[in-house]
């Protein structure tokens, strides 16, 4: 999948500067764009059951919906796993969507975290060149991104980034493509901000 | 995560398979519709020992759950299945899809190969849960003995509840070996599984007060009516406003057909009137129907008139998926009409009798167009004439089950349905094949009414080997089969549509139905004049413990008419 590359990459950056997941979902006013496909962060709890994962999923092939990222792991109760989707479509698309979810009889909850304000975190582990002038070169681009070395050869360096999608995506941009020799992404995780609360 | 309330215990351990059945008997179960094999046998020498759930042998699984679904469609009970493994359960899938397009509720029990050896590739092993979830309501495969009952006391709570749909349970042979104590709940909740059933009250007073306004009103009603056991209340409620009605394939028999307010079916093969007072209505009342391509041709074309909308459906994913409805109403279909009923009971106001008036001398205009009319001095037989002969013949007090194609549409149009339950079709999958194993549940369900399918000759042999379960049970069901040599809804189709060119839609090398019928050790008759319609079909019926098998020769050229064709509107229909 191809990102658009990010313009406010390094402001974007810095903890106190964060406003990453504010920007990422900026929902215009429904009355003007409601056949316009829009990004939705969907978050829901699912009974912690084998098969659990494969409605859901299948769910969307079936019925043609998109799935940008997915993930999904148990929560503090085992009983309960947490589940973040993000995906793509029309308010009508995005309402059966919703619908859709809350059908399946092992999905306890169901919640559209674009409806209001949300923190979204994505993890990624960059594998990159390391060797002669690049070595200070990627050092110094890992901590302007607020980024870690978590493991190190003498010919390279894996660092580990959370962020915003977006951050992640000029992340990527500002390095140069040859250094890059192994991404991974976890897909987005989101949580309601302030007093939100997605709980049985 | 489940709740549960007491119920039956055991003292002692029983293995997997005893449990199965006394889970069964617990339910009340009266028929299981099944085909034994080896990885559900243990199940099956169980029930060789009681006789409280009766087993019935179909020829084919696929039957089986036609079977189990036609019983279910004709009683307000969920049926039950039984297969093996592999093949066992993939011939099912066609009947399990069935009964999910219609939403009719199934429990479908299937034996799976020991847990050690799924994954495997073990003899007549298929991943049951996985080939079977998108056409299920919900599945469980069941791992521990510990949780069978309970799981199966789970499918049938999800099964019958909210929107009705199959549940299926796999159950690995060595969990059916294994043993544990029995404990059947009384009742069982679900925190993540939690059917509306009421509908919100703002909602039902928001409606109501549209509807007196109504200048120009329609009620239209589905599956959802009758699967809720609400044609009652929907009665009362028409006739308190004095609107037309119509119903749709699904949903005939809620609303009684020979009633003067009641349109007949609408959709693809509706009749004029019902589909152009659909179109034209200024409100519209949709009970427990679904808008689907079948009944409102293209949306685009029906959104083109200004109406408004009041959907009541307990499925809130049906709501605004293809029609945008301005009152949605979540809930019970017979608990929210109960409600509207109530509401404009305690109301003085009325709708406006002049404009109800108007609207009604229009919707006469659109009858008089006849748009059923046929040619009923023909030679040869009209295959409608002989739907309104078995009407006449039957007075109407039939359990009707029928096939796919024209003949389907005919019944459907001819036949009128005064009550519930008594029209038993494929309406959502149209699945060929599911007359005669229908007619079966519904004769095992109601013994010593008339049961007839209508078909056709090329729906008849997808399931015809059910002719032998019909014998070994003797079931005297009535086949109406209405013989035009054609896949005749094709042949229809392949005419409009496709330049006449009849690819592979005509049926050579036909059977000989009377020597068929004979073989299984039924009576077969062919009917090839008009004038011997009536007689033949009332010696058919006076023939009480006999299966007779009627092949009625019927004209090639005849077509379904009115007919919206694909992707057209609703008022854009070939008339005769």
């Amino acid at each position: 999948m191809v990102r658009p590359p990010h313009k406010g990459a390094v402001e974007g950056a810095g903890p106190s500067r964060d406003r990453g997941p504010r920007e990422a979902v900026i929902d215009p006013p429904q009355s003007v764009l409601g056949h316009v496909n829009m990004r939705h962060i969907i978050s829901l709890l699912l009974e912690n059951e084998a098969g659990a994962l494969s409605r859901v999923s299948g769910l969307f092939s079936a019925r043609g919906y998109n799935i940008e990222s997915l993930t999904v792991a148990p929560t503090e109760d085992p009983t309960l796993s947490r589940m973040t989707i993000v995906t793509t479509g029309s308010d009508d698309v995005i309402e059966q969507i919703t619908k859709q979810l809350n059908k399946l009889v092992d999905v306890v909850k169901v919640v559209d975290l674009s409806d209001g304000e949300h923190i979204e975190r994505e993890l990624m582990l960059v594998k990159v060149r390391a060797s002669g002038k690049d070595r200070e070169e990627m050092k110094r681009m890992a901590e302007i991104f607020r980024g870690r070395i978590i493991d190190v050869t003498d010919k390279s360096y894996t660092i580990e980034l959370t962020g915003t999608g977006t951050k992640l995506d000029a992340f990527i941009n500002a390095l140069e493509r040859g250094t890059i020799l192994e991404t991974v992404r976890t897909g987005a995780s989101g949580i309601g901000r302030g007093d939100r609360v997605l709980k049985i | 995560m489940e709740m549960t309330a007491p119920g039956v215990m055991s003292q002692v351990e029983l293995t997997g398979a005893e449990i199965a059945i006394r889970c069964l008997q617990e339910e009340g179960v009266e028929f299981v519709f099944g085909y034994p094999g080896g990885a559900i046998l243990p199940v099956y020498d169980e029930m060789f020992k009681q006789d409280k759930v009766k087993h019935i042998l179909v020829r084919h699984e696929q039957a089986a759950v036609h079977g189990a679904d036609g019983y279910a469609r004709c009683t307000e009970k969920v049926g039950v299945v039984m297969v093996t493994s592999g093949p066992g359960l993939t011939n099912a899938v066609t009947g399990i899809a069935t009964a999910y397009m219609d939403s009719i509720p199934l429990v479908i029990i299937s034996g799976q190969v020991p847990t050690a050896a799924i994954g495997q590739d073990a003899f007549q092993e298929v991943d049951t849960v996985g080939i079977t979830r998108p056409c299920v309501k919900h599945n469980f495969l069941v791992k521990d003995v510990k949780d069978l009952a309970l799981t199966i006391k789970k499918a049938f709570y999800i099964a019958k509840t909210g929107r009705p749909g199959p549940v299926l349970v796999d159950i690995p042979k060595d969990v059916q070996q294994a043993k544990a104590l029995f404990h059947y709940p009384e009742q069982v909740s679900l925190r993540s599984y939690n059917p509306v059933v009421r509908g919100h009250a703002g909602q039902i007073k928001k409606a109501i007060q549209l509807l007196m306004q109504a200048k120009r009103p329609m009620i239209y009603t589905g599956g959802g009516v009758i699967l809720a056991g609400a044609s009652g209340e929907l009665t009362e409620l028409v006739r308190t406003f004095g609107f037309p009605c119509t119903n749709t394939l699904m949903g005939l028999g809620g609303y009684p057909g020979t009633d003067p307010l009641f349109m007949g079916m609408l959709g693809m093969h509706g009749t004029y009137e019902a589909n152009m007072a659909m179109q034209h209505c200024d409100v519209l009342l949709a009970v427990g129907a679904r808008f689907d391509d079948r009944v409102i041709g293209n949306p685009k074309h029906f959104n083109q008139e200004q109406r408004q909308i009041i959907h009541i459906d307990v499925d809130p994913s049906s709501i605004s998926k293809r029609v945008k409805v301005d009152i949605p109403i979540v809930g019970d279909v017979k608990d929210v009409l109960q409600e509207m009923i109530r509401q404009v009971a305690a109301m003085r106001e009325r709708p406006d009798p002049e404009a109800v008036k108007a609207w009604w001398e229009q919707i006469e205009l659109w009858r008089g167009r006849d748009c059923l009319k046929y040619d009923r001095a023909s030679a040869i037989i009209k295959p409608q004439m002989v739907i309104e002969k078995l009407y006449e013949v039957t007075q109407g007090d039939l359990y009707l089950t029928s096939d796919v194609g024209q003949h389907q549409m005919w019944a459907a149009q001819f036949y009128k349905f005064d009550k519930p339950r008594r029209w038993l079709n494929s309406g959502g999958l149209g699945t060929m094949g599911v007359g005669l194993p229908y007619a079966l549940g519904a004769k095992l369900a109601h013994p010593e009414a008339d049961v007839a399918c209508v078909t056709g000759e090329a729906s008849i042999l997808m399931c015809i080997q059910e002719l032998s379960t019909a014998k070994q049970y003797r079931l005297p069901v009535k086949v109406v089969n209405l013989n035009n040599r054609y896949m005749g809804m094709v042949r229809q189709w392949q005419q409009f549509f496709h330049g006449n060119r009849y690819s592979e839609s005509y049926m050579d090398a036909l059977p000989d139905f009377v020597k068929l019928a004979e073989s299984f050790g039924h009576v077969g008759m062919r009917i090839e004049n008009p004038a011997d319609i009536e007689p033949a079909l009332k010696e058919a019926f006076s023939r009480k413990d006999d299966l007779v098998f009627m092949d009625f020769v019927t004209d090639q050229t005849e077509n379904a008419f009115p007919m919206v064709p694909g992707g057209k509107g609703l008022s854009e229909m070939i008339l005769v």
